[in-house]
């Protein structure tokens, strides 16, 4: 595997497919840094399996843009051979871990977008991402309640575990506008039947916060004002450091395995 | 499919459906639903086989050991194919293998994988007493296929297999 970076032609399918790929690795990421730092043993395993079935959502994704990109890519090139201008991630998912309820608030806020995204992505006339939707959408329903749950715990917990719940919550409501925007390149794709129309889940996905948040004494934070970019390549610079951490190997030693 | 095509899928079938999960040696990937298809084509065997989870990282292993067996059996070079549908589901799960899930001290899914409530109740028997006075510890237990629960009848903690 060459050092270079890729030079990638994106087109709609490709910028699609990206989307849901890189998403799913630097939330996998972000989550398997907690790997033997999770405040209790049974939530490190359980840190650790959402991270996997994370990456494990991204390979399949990466493999099949491989596969749309053609010229003999493989998954991995898309993993580690591209810069974070490349990467197509959302900035909800490469934002720091924070405290343990600043990790629940944002896997429950990427999760309640998720889960229904790839239930409805199983509906896709694009009969791989299809299957690997219909494969994703049984483990991020785990991911969902798991997380939901706890949120629920920290919230309707002590006065510190409400008021560290609360925080994060404010904080990242403003990147969960970016989960429900269409440019050119999503309409066509959901035009065509490949993607489902993010907005078409805007009320279920309120409707499910509504319902973890009033159990755990939350309240959704106003509309207010939302950060975007991260479709266009445009990141916080935190996706560089996950990307010097993630990509390292790749580019010090390229094309090394064991 | 030539009589003698008939017959190498058949034996490839029967050399691939002894190959056990190696994180649940107990279960063949025939009793976990893993083993999907044995085909035949210019007199090369495929055999598809599909992940339990996206990021099971056992399906390379088990790829490899399917490709072993059948080279024991006398048919080497076979195709392992990763599958991801129809996905994967606990309703696969042979009642024999449920069985040895229970006799190996795993809780087996409960129930059929139909679609969950966000907060449903599930009733897990304890593998080592059968007590129904069981609770849920983690939603995640040892790999990606099982939660924790323990037994508050014996206190016996155990692995119970997800229904997905
Ligand atoms: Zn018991």
């Amino acid at each position: 595997m060459p050092t270079t970076s890729l030079s990638l032609t994106e087109t709609p399918l490709l910028a699609g497919i990206l989307r849901r790929a890189d998403d799913a690795l630097i939330l996998g990421h972000r989550l398997s840094e907690w790997c033997g730092h999770a405040p209790m043993l049974e939530e490190d395993i359980a840190l650790a399996n959402i991270a996997l079935d994370c990456v494990g959502q991204a390979r399949s994704f990466y493999a099949y843009a491989a596969e749309v990109a053609g010229g003999g890519l493989t998954e991995d090139d898309f993993a580690y051979r591209r810069e974070a201008g490349q990467y197509r991630n959302c900035l909800l998912v490469e934002q720091p871990n924070g405290d343990f309820a600043g990790t629940i608030v944002r896997q429950v806020l990427f999760s309640a977008f998720n889960d229904p995204y790839y239930r409805a992505l199983t509906g896709s006339r694009d009969a791989t991402l299809a299957a690997i939707a219909a494969k994703a959408e049984k483990e991020t329903a785990y991911h969902l309640r798991h997380s939901g749950e706890w949120l629920i715990r920290l919230g309707d917990g002590t006065d510190e575990s409400h008021a560290r719940a609360r925080t994060a919550l404010d904080e990242l409501w403003p990147y969960t506008g970016e989960l429900f925007e269409v440019d050119a390149a999503e309409a066509a794709l959901i035009e065509a039947g490949t993607l489902p129309d993010p907005r078409s889940l805007r009320a279920g996905f309120d409707a499910t916060l509504d319902h973890i948040l009033s159990e755990a004494t939350l309240t959704r934070p106003a509309g207010g004002w939302m950060q975007s970019g991260g479709r266009a390549g445009r990141h916080s610079e935190h996706l560089g450091f996950i990307l010097a951490d993630l990509q390292y190997l790749q580019r010090a030693h390229p094309g090394a395995t064991w | 499919m030539t009589p003698a095509d008939a017959d190498l899928a058949r034996r490839a079938h029967a050399a691939a459906a002894t190959v056990c999960d190696p994180e649940i040696p107990v279960l063949t990937i025939a009793d976990l639903g893993v083993l999907r298809d044995v085909t035949v084509a210019d007199g090369r065997v495929e055999v598809a086989i599909t992940p339990t989870y996206s990021g099971c990282p056992a399906m390379d292993v088990i790829g490899i050991e399917v490709q072993t067996a059948l080279a024991q059996a006398g048919i080497p070079d076979a195709r392992v194919r990763l599958v991801l549908s129809p996905a994967w589901t606990t309703d696969w799960m042979t009642d024999a293998g449920k069985a040895k899930l229970t006799a190996y001290g795993i809780a087996p899914p409960a129930g059929k994988a139909s679609r969950r409530a966000l907060f449903g109740e599930e009733q897990v028997a304890c593998p080592h007493c059968g007590s129904a006075a069981t609770e849920k510890v983690s939603e995640f237990g040892s790999t990606a296929c099982k939660a924790l629960w323990r037994c508050r009848a014996c206190r016996e903690p155990f692995d119970y297999f997800k229904c997905i």
